[in-house]
């Protein structure tokens, strides 16, 4: 147990996906300008991040032994439709969560948080149980950083800065900060 | 559509409508694996191939590809070729191909390229797409080696593995860490945007006095 919990704090924190390893980064410049906003897409993103991590797991165990070179593509085309099936169910069987989560879905599928989930967890040989872990705290890091970088560009918005910092170079900064201070969980766990 | 001459078709994506530094598109891997130019160049060229393989299969098979499945037939092209690039870098320089890791793999979901399939490739023959796709991964190769040339240089006081600023320079350890990619594009865009408001000023100053002559013919 104590490994499964490491494996979600350190996904979540210490590599945080999108400020150490900058995976997700269209969403996080993109969608990152009103705090509710980037938590919907958050939770978008934990649901495909927990999905993609099972079916890259059963592509692992059953497929791919056979054909490792066809790994990124199958990847991609599987994850790709499954997320679509997945949608139109939710569109059938609650609209109320579809109108929260759905216009997400089909953007994050070409995500490279979704893609490098899939080839860290195959890289790192991880099992099932490990694999979900390992996605919902990747999953949280995402939504953590969303949540940060909107509460700040929200405050940001308001404040007066000059000419040439009013485009994408002062979200970078900021983003930069962010991955400063997370770079000081990096002494969290000494193993 | 708007006509474009040739020339036009191959010098925008270099400068003018840069994906990286412009266009904001492919940030993962500018950021994540320009900490040297070596590192920069290769993912660079890998990224440029990809693009050029599947700008010329998408224009070639324009006419075959059917609407709907559009998307997933451009991102199958891609995978394609970044399993060729992958399998190439890693036959001839294991090194690099072992510190890009799994940004390899991760060309296939650079925004950029698919971007420019369906923007461009899919809509023009092949000559045009050809053309469209060298200038856009000339632009994307510019646009990391100035990420990895500052982030090198600062941060282990080296250019390509070679001294350049003195054994007695103290490295800037930051810049080849996590955050270093971050500050150095901010600083690059800031620095694009001082020069735009520049040139945006400029024109405003040269009109002014003729503006004021007018004024005051208006109030004659």
């Amino acid at each position: 147990m104590g490994e499964l919990i490491w494996i979600l704090v350190s996904a979540m924190l210490v590599n945080n996906f999108t400020l150490a390893l900058f995976l997700g980064l269209c969403p996080f410049m993109g969608v990152s300008a009103r705090v509710s906003t980037a938590l919907r897409m958050g939770a978008a993103n934990i649901f495909v991040l927990v999905i993609t991590s099972m079916t890259a797991w059963a592509l692992n165990t059953y497929v791919l032994d056979a054909a490792p070179y066809l790994r990124l593509i199958s990847f991609i085309v599987v994850i790709a439709s499954l997320v679509q099936i997945v949608e139109m169910t939710i569109k059938k069987v609650s609209p109320k969560l579809f109108r929260e989560l759905g216009i997400f879905l089909p953007l994050i599928t070409t995500n490279c948080a979704i893609l490098g989930l899939a080839i860290f967890q195959t890289n790192r040989g991880y099992g099932f149980l490990e694999g979900l872990f390992f996605a919902v705290g990747a999953g949280l890091g995402l939504t953590l950083a969303l949540v940060l970088m909107a509460s700040i560009r929200e405050q940001s918005e308001l404040a007066s800065v000059p000419a040439m910092a009013k485009g994408m170079g002062l979200v970078l900064i900021i983003a930069g900060s962010l991955s400063l201070a997370f770079m000081g969980f990096a002494g969290l766990f000494t193993s | 559509m708007r006509e474009t001459t040739p020339s036009y078709d191959l010098l925008r994506g270099v400068w003018r409508e840069n994906p990286v530094l412009i266009q904001l598109l492919g940030l993962c891997p500018a950021l994540a694996v320009t900490n040297t130019v070596a590192n920069s160049l290769a993912m660079g060229l890998a990224t440029f191939f990809v693009l050029l393989g599947s700008s010329l299969l998408v224009s070639a098979l324009k006419k075959v590809i059917p609407h709907e499945v559009r998307i997933s037939a451009y991102i199958l092209i891609i995978a394609t070729f970044v399993t060729i690039a992958d399998m190439v870098l890693a036959a001839v320089v294991p090194d690099i191909h072992k510190a890009l890791g799994a940004f390899i793999a991760l060309i296939v979901v650079n925004c950029m390229i698919l971007g420019r399939q369906e923007a461009f490739a899919s809509k023009r023959p092949i000559g045009r797409a050809l053309l469209d796709a060298v200038g856009t991964g000339t632009g994307f190769v510019i646009a990391l080696l100035m990420m990895g040339t500052i982030r090198e240089v600062l941060g282990y006081g080296t250019f390509l593995g070679i001294q350049v600023l003195g054994a007695r320079y103290e490295p800037w350890v930051i810049m080849i860490l996590p955050p270093g990619g971050f500050f150095t594009l901010g600083f690059l865009l800031l620095a694009f945007g001082w020069w735009k408001t520049r040139q945006d000023m400029r024109p405003a100053v040269r009109e002014w006095p003729h503006g004021v002559a007018s004024a005051d013919r208006r109030v004659a």
